[in-house]
């Protein structure tokens, strides 16, 4: 099959796509099919907390795309991440519909609140569950669009592209904060009820958006991967090596730059769109330049440009972050940070870099 | 575990880790009643949620001294939310879902109690919310032990328009839904009251504004025109200091220009140079230099607790031993901790607040408390210059908001509902089963 | 009612001399009543003490009313004796309060304070004015005359009629005349009103613009309406210059925080390229100190600022010293993996400062000659610690520039950074530059933490909240380029203000986003790029 052609060379990625499959064949099988008592059963808790890791590991793929095979270190992801997960909280939000606090048909409590009468036109067709799913590629995909249009063509690269995307996050953070933007502010957008029919406080529909972004994981990382074995992920990697060379051989560099970050932008919509209704709320504080700069250090400890590498770091980081914030809270600060330094220091090429290399030595 | 069982996991990679942490917890239950404590402990919200994380220690110590509860020890379950809003709704699943505790303390700001709400609501569990807030909710799992609007915002405005004379308002606040709802009620309120348009400035600015030059400055123009002119401040958290410093050098005294905060307690003021602040007034339902015999001792054992007796108490702190002492009674009074069972014991329930009376869980889950009026002093706390004359009741929906006035909360039989119209008769949004 | 009789019985006091001997005799009586009252719980008791004090008059009245103002008011618990402490510390030196009497010191614990309420402490206030209007000091009558013009009370200007004749300083005369002027606009006759519009023409205090307002709503005269609005107009326009030059002022303060937040890092990044997340935490380093060095020296807060200074510089130099050995100097080449590395050790200098200073945020005093305003008219202050800081900032700047100008180090940190072989081949211990060049970076950012710990809060969150700000003035003003930060610092600054009255503090914190964001894509390297061959590197 040819979607499988990239894969040819790929070991690590046939591995972790097996190990998602399989993920998303036992995990609810073990939810559904054992009893609680058994040491085998997945509490639903668990399969949400996977779902999550899983949103966030496709989000690590995407920045991984830009990061490990063009050399584009975005710090403002996150921003794409969440618009797509605003996008899907607006469609969660007019499903509410009459069961708000305010039993408003029409409009979401918060602007109930704010004392307006009329829906704000740019929420208007999110009722309709393909106009939403339409908007979570659209919106982070135009905004990087327009956004790398500018930047790409003039040049704008390395340290001074970092930090105006990290500008871009921070603007849109502080601009989702204002009350008036009609996004809900600092509360942002939450209390959903149900998706698509179905509601999303039942195990059923936690397991399907489980299966969802798993699936979405494999599908995010094969087209990836598709594209790192194309001839533009060719030419990307060397722009991402010597990018005056490749212009001076005669390639656009800034629109092969412009397609690949506006692809890795929408697929991290996407990530942010099946995190959303997993953990049931969207805020600003997701725009947060900090949230940014976690996910690409999920990359690093990783290890950038292996893509699964990159997922994998998401899930290490995250599965840790939600131990020690458990078991250690008060050091679990110093854990994380000590992790960011000697991975840089010792493991450029990130945990996955590690394996490999034992590998090679055995 | 067998090791078999170890061996298998790993091949899941870190993905089925997880399912470990969960197991294990299961194992040790039964023989104590966990307590939850759901307070950030790093992030932004560290600096006001760690004290109440070692209030309800002490609490739960000391409960544990007097031979626990049902003859059983409690015991606390501590998980860090990072200040991080999804990160509330996980932990809260975890402590009901992982840990099965029998009820959750935490929370502070409002967007992480809305972020925990449908995960306590879908699993039925017991949140008791210890923050001043602003009101419009009710729900069933939630107790809410701090001030609602009515017991904080209104009373304060009646001290400054009718003890102090003030015509002219500036409401300033951060731009978040506390505020920004306080300061809705308060403009109808002073409405109502017949102050006008002109008399009135409402100000937003961002968490942690830092720069108040020109606001302080806009302040004093508006204040200068002869007219008594007080601000309202619903300013959050960290932009307080910089804000009163900023007062004190353009040269804005409390004796001119009051200032009455709802977010500034004394832990807030033992990080403040307090000069600037003298005379500033604060509205809460509680202050540490309240002389009432069950506050020395709540403040003598909080000293020896936290061993340092430089530290201070304050009123969430208060609301945390209302709600702790409220929730134990009402499990004493089911003979349970089933979640249902107590929700119906508690309402009713009265205890020995710290100022020297009774505070009662009412049937919209808010409980009765009275009203203070405090000045700052210039070490750092607060002279009550004025409180209300009996307790008042915290009201969930306030009947200055269009939106609301209509909506009333009753969690008795037979109406059970949290948002009941009483004009279409109808229980909007909330559908137990 | 009470108080008209107070006032009554004040102006006989002082016309009528015959009077006070017979008062004189009743003194100590009304001063023990005073200090019986003082002692009650109730406000409204404690209220009338001080009505009671201000009709004493005397002496010991004023002393005590002054003491009380200054919170040095207590009673002995043991006896409830009323007294006036002296310096404030642990150990008072107490007098009694009736007689003056010095009662040797006492502890703390041993002493109740008289607890004030606003009301209490405008009623002094104003009760010390009267007495201050003869007093024989001119600035003292000129502060108390001025208290009358800030808060406008009715029986004023009858009580300074008969002083203005005696007064002898021309600045009191002309202060004591516009009250004067002030109470005659609300006089009967509509001449005496004119002549007081007249004499208040160009005169900006708030009060005498709410007068002439109030005036020209309830006159009927179209000519007097008319002299009145022109009038009004001319303040006006006076209020709209001295508004803007005010305006000029924040955003030029705010720049020059922006400034001192940025400029050390002007040096890490803009000299050596290296992306220091950290550099907030080295800035907290800094107000942290100044924290630790307030409480090493409790009893001189004013100095204590000043030896912040060179101690924050150290500590967080010697702070970023170790981050470059440790970390920094195994990434050089690598510099986006610095800025991830510099991430984590941001989150481990938070939360060790967490786990030594708590939480919470850690109060820090103003010193006395920092606080407080300059006062050029009564439209126009200058709030002196911004002013301080403003100051400072380019001092940081001057010396920043003239040791990388003018030392050799600093010839060396241009040599490395410009080309690191090529220097090396010279001689120049690379390495150690370095180390010199970060601690330098780092030691600045420390510096910058006193002065903000004079703004805001220290706490572990302060370097969060200026380093993106500090990334965007290094490359709005071109990296590598000090007077780029300078000049970006400042502009920035300036923008947002004058944006911020038109468009709200948030919005105009966007908008100065917004604009850095495409003037990047026009001129990708700042307003002052650097020139030559190293700029490609």
């Amino acid at each position: 099959m040819s979607v499988f052609n990239p894969l040819k060379q790929d070991r690590g990625g046939q591995i972790f796509l097996a190990v998602l499959l399989l993920a998303m064949v036992l995990v609810p099988a073990f939810n559904l099919m054992l009893p609680e008592a058994s040491p085998f059963h997945v509490s639903t808790y668990t399969v949400t907390l996977l779902g999550k890791y899983l949103a966030f590991a496709l989000l690590a793929v995407a920045v991984d795309l830009a990061w490990g095979y063009l050399g584009i270190l975005s710090l403002g992801h996150g921003a794409f991440f969440a618009l797509g997960g605003y996008a899907m909280g607006m469609y969660l939000m007019r499903q509410i519909g009459e069961r708000g606090v305010y039993g408003n048909p029409l409009l979401p409590d918060f602007m109930v609140f704010l004392n307006w009468d009329s829906l704000p036109w740019f929420w208007y067709g999110f009722d309709m569950f393909w106009f939403a799913l339409l908007m979570v590629m659209l919106a982070p995909g135009l905004l990087a669009f327009v956004f790398g249009w500018f930047a790409f063509r003039s040049r704008v690269t390395g340290v001074y592209l970092s930090i105006i995307t990290q500008a871009l996050t921070y603007a849109l953070m502080l601009a989702f904060f204002r009350n008036e933007m009609g996004f809900g502010g600092n509360n942002g957008l939450t209390d959903f009820k149900d998706i698509i029919g179905f509601n999303l406080q039942e195990d059923g529909t936690r397991i399907a958006l489980f299966v969802a972004t798993a699936l979405m994981l494999g599908l995010g990382y094969i087209a990836c991967r598709a594209i790192v074995v194309s001839r533009l992920g060719r030419v990307a990697v060397a722009i991402r090596d010597a990018e005056d060379r490749t212009r001076f051989v005669g390639y656009r560099v800034e629109y092969v730059k412009l397609a690949i970050f506006t692809f890795s932008a929408v697929l991290a919509g996407i990530a942010g769109a099946l995190y959303v209704p997993q953990v049931g709320i969207i805020n600003p504080g997701e725009f947060s330049p900090l949230n940014s700069i976690e996910i690409v250090i999920w990359v690093a400890v990783g290890g950038r440009a292996t893509l699964y590498g990159a997922a994998a770091g998401a899930i290490m980081v995250n599965y840790g972050k939600s131990y020690f914030t458990a078991a250690l809270p008060e050091v679990w600060l110093f854990a994380l940070g000590a992790l960011f330094v000697l991975v840089t220091l010792f493991l450029p090429k990130g945990v996955i870099g590690l394996l490999n290399r034992k590998r090679v030595e055995t | 575990m067998s090791t078999t069982n170890s061996r298998f996991k790993t091949s899941l990679l870190g993905a089925a880790t997880a399912v470990a942490l969960s197991a294990a917890s299961i194992a040790n239950a039964a023989d104590t009643i966990k307590v939850g404590i759901l307070h950030s402990l790093s992030g932004t919200m560290a600096i006001s949620e760690t004290t109440l994380k070692d209030t309800m220690l002490m609490l739960i110590e000391e409960q544990n001294k007097k031979g626990g509860l049902l003859g059983k020890q409690l015991e606390p379950v501590v998980v860090d939310p990072a200040s991080n809003w999804p990160l509330f709704a996980e932990k809260a699943r975890e402590l009901l879902s992982q840990h099965k505790v029998a009820a959750i303390f935490g929370n502070w700001t409002s967007v992480s109690r809305k972020s925990v709400l449908p995960v306590v609501e879908e699993l039925n569990g017991l949140l008791f919310y210890p923050v001043q807030y602003e009101g419009e909710e009710s729900s069933k799992n939630v107790f809410y032990t701090g001030a609602a609007p009515n017991q904080q915002a209104i009373p304060a405005v009646d001290y400054l328009m009718n003890e102090i004379g003030v015509k002219r308002w500036v409401l300033a606040g951060t731009d978040y839904v506390y505020p920004r709802t306080t300061n809705k009620i308060l403009e109808a309120y002073l409405k109502a009251k017949g102050v006008g348009d002109k008399d009135i400035m409402i100000n937003y600015t961002p968490f942690g504004h830092s720069d108040w030059q020109s606001i302080v400055s806009e302040i004093k123009k508006f204040g200068s025109t002869g007219v008594k002119t007080a601000v309202v401040s619903t300013i959050n958290g960290d932009a307080n200091v910089p804000f009163y410093k900023e007062l004190g050098n353009q040269g804005l005294s409390a004796e001119d220009i009051p200032v009455v905060a709802f977010s500034v307690g004394e832990e807030e003021l033992s990080g403040i140079d307090t000069k600037p602040l003298v005379g500033h007034l604060a509205a809460w339902n509680y202050f540490m230099s309240v002389d009432a015999e069950p506050n020395s001792e709540f403040i003598s054992a909080w000293k020896s607790f936290i061993k340092n007796d430089k530290r201070v108490t304050n009123d969430p702190m208060e609301a945390h031993y209302i709600g702790f002492n409220m929730w134990v009674k009402a499990v004493e009074k089911a003979g349970t901790t089933d979640s249902d069972a107590v929700q119906e014991a508690i309402i009713g329930v009265a205890v020995p607040n710290l100022t020297g009376g009774l505070s009662a869980m009412m049937p919209n889950h808010h409980i009765t408390k009275p009203v203070l009026i405090g000045e700052i002093q210039d070490d750092g706390q607060f002279v009550v210059v004025w409180q209300t004359s009996g307790l008042v009741a915290g009201d969930a929906w306030s009947d200055y908001l269009p939106g609301s006035k209509d909506i009333i909360s009753d969690w008795r039989a037979p109406l059970s509902c949290g948002n009941y119209n009483v004009k279409t008769a109808k229980c909007s949004g909330q559908n137990y089963e | 009612m009470i108080r008209f009789f107070q006032w009554m019985l004040l102006i006989s006091l002082i016309v009528t001399s015959s009077l006070v001997n017979a008062v004189a005799a009743n003194q100590d009586d009304t001063l023990e009543i005073a200090v019986a009252l003082l002692q009650s719980k109730s406000f409204n008791e404690k209220v009338k003490a001080i009505e009671v004090l201000e009709t004493n008059g005397g002496e010991q009245a004023k002393i005590l009313l002054n003491a009380l103002l200054d919170n040095r008011v207590f009673y002995i618990k043991k006896d409830k004796r009323l007294v006036v402490g002296g310096s404030q510390d642990k150990e008072y030196s107490v007098s009694d309060a009736l007689t003056g009497e010095a009662l040797g010191t006492l502890h703390r614990g041993q002493l109740q304070k008289i607890t004030l309420n606003n009301k209490m402490r405008r009623q002094i206030r104003s009760a010390l004015a009267v007495m201050n209007l003869r007093n024989p000091d001119a600035e003292k009558r000129l502060a108390a005359v001025n208290q009358m013009l800030d808060r406008p009370e009715e029986e004023q200007a009858q009580l300074l009629e008969p002083l203005l004749a005696q007064e002898r300083n021309d600045r009191v005369r002309d202060a004591m005349q516009i009250v004067i002027a002030l109470s005659n606009l609300s006089s009967d006759k509509p001449e005496q009103r004119m002549n007081a519009v007249t004499a208040l023409e160009g005169n900006i205090h708030p009060a005498v613009r709410n007068g002439l307002s109030r005036l020209q709503r309830e006159t009927r005269d179209p000519a007097a309406v008319k002299k009145i609005a022109q009038v009004l107009e001319t303040i006006d326009h006076k209020l709209r210059l001295y508004s803007l030059l005010e305006n000029l002022f924040f955003g030029l303060s705010l720049g020059s925080v922006l400034v001192l937040a940025a400029i050390g890092l002007a040096i890490t990044f803009g000299v050596m390229g290296v992306i220091n997340m950290a550099h907030g935490e080295l800035i907290m380093i800094g107000a942290y100190t100044t924290y630790v060095i307030q409480l090493l020296m409790p009893e001189h807060i004013g100095v204590s600022v000043l030896i912040a200074i060179p101690a924050a510089f150290i500590v967080s130099g010697a702070v970023g010293i170790a981050i470059e050995r440790g970390v920094i100097r195994f990434l050089y080449g690598r510099s986006l993996e610095t800025l991830l590395a510099t991430f984590g050790i941001s989150l481990i200098l938070q939360q060790t400062v967490r786990s030594i200073f708590s939480p919470l945020n850690r109060s820090v005093e103003t010193p006395a000659w920092m606080s407080g305003s300059w006062e050029i008219n009564s439209a126009l202050s200058l709030t002196l610690n911004r002013l301080y800081i403003i100051a400072f900032a380019l001092l940081v700047f001057a010396m920043l520039y003239l040791v990388l100008k003018k030392t050799s180090l600093g010839l060396q940190v241009r040599a490395v950074s410009q080309n690191r072989s090529m220097a090396r081949a010279m001689g120049v211990r690379s390495q150690w530059v370095d180390a010199m060049t970060f601690g330098l970076g780092s030691g600045i950012a420390g510096v910058a933490g006193v002065a903000l710990s004079q703004l805001t809060n220290v706490g572990p969150n302060l370097g969060q909240s200026y380093i993106i700000d500090s990334f965007m003035v290094v490359v709005f003003g071109g990296v590598g380029n000090l007077w780029g930060t300078l000049v970006s610092g400042l502009s920035l600054g300036v923008a947002n203000k004058f944006l911020e009255p038109w468009s709200g503090a948030v919005l105009a914190k966007i908008l100065v986003l917004v604009f850095i964001i495409l003037f990047i894509q026009k001129r990708p390297r700042g307003l002052f790029p650097q020139k030559g061959r190293a700029a490609e590197g």
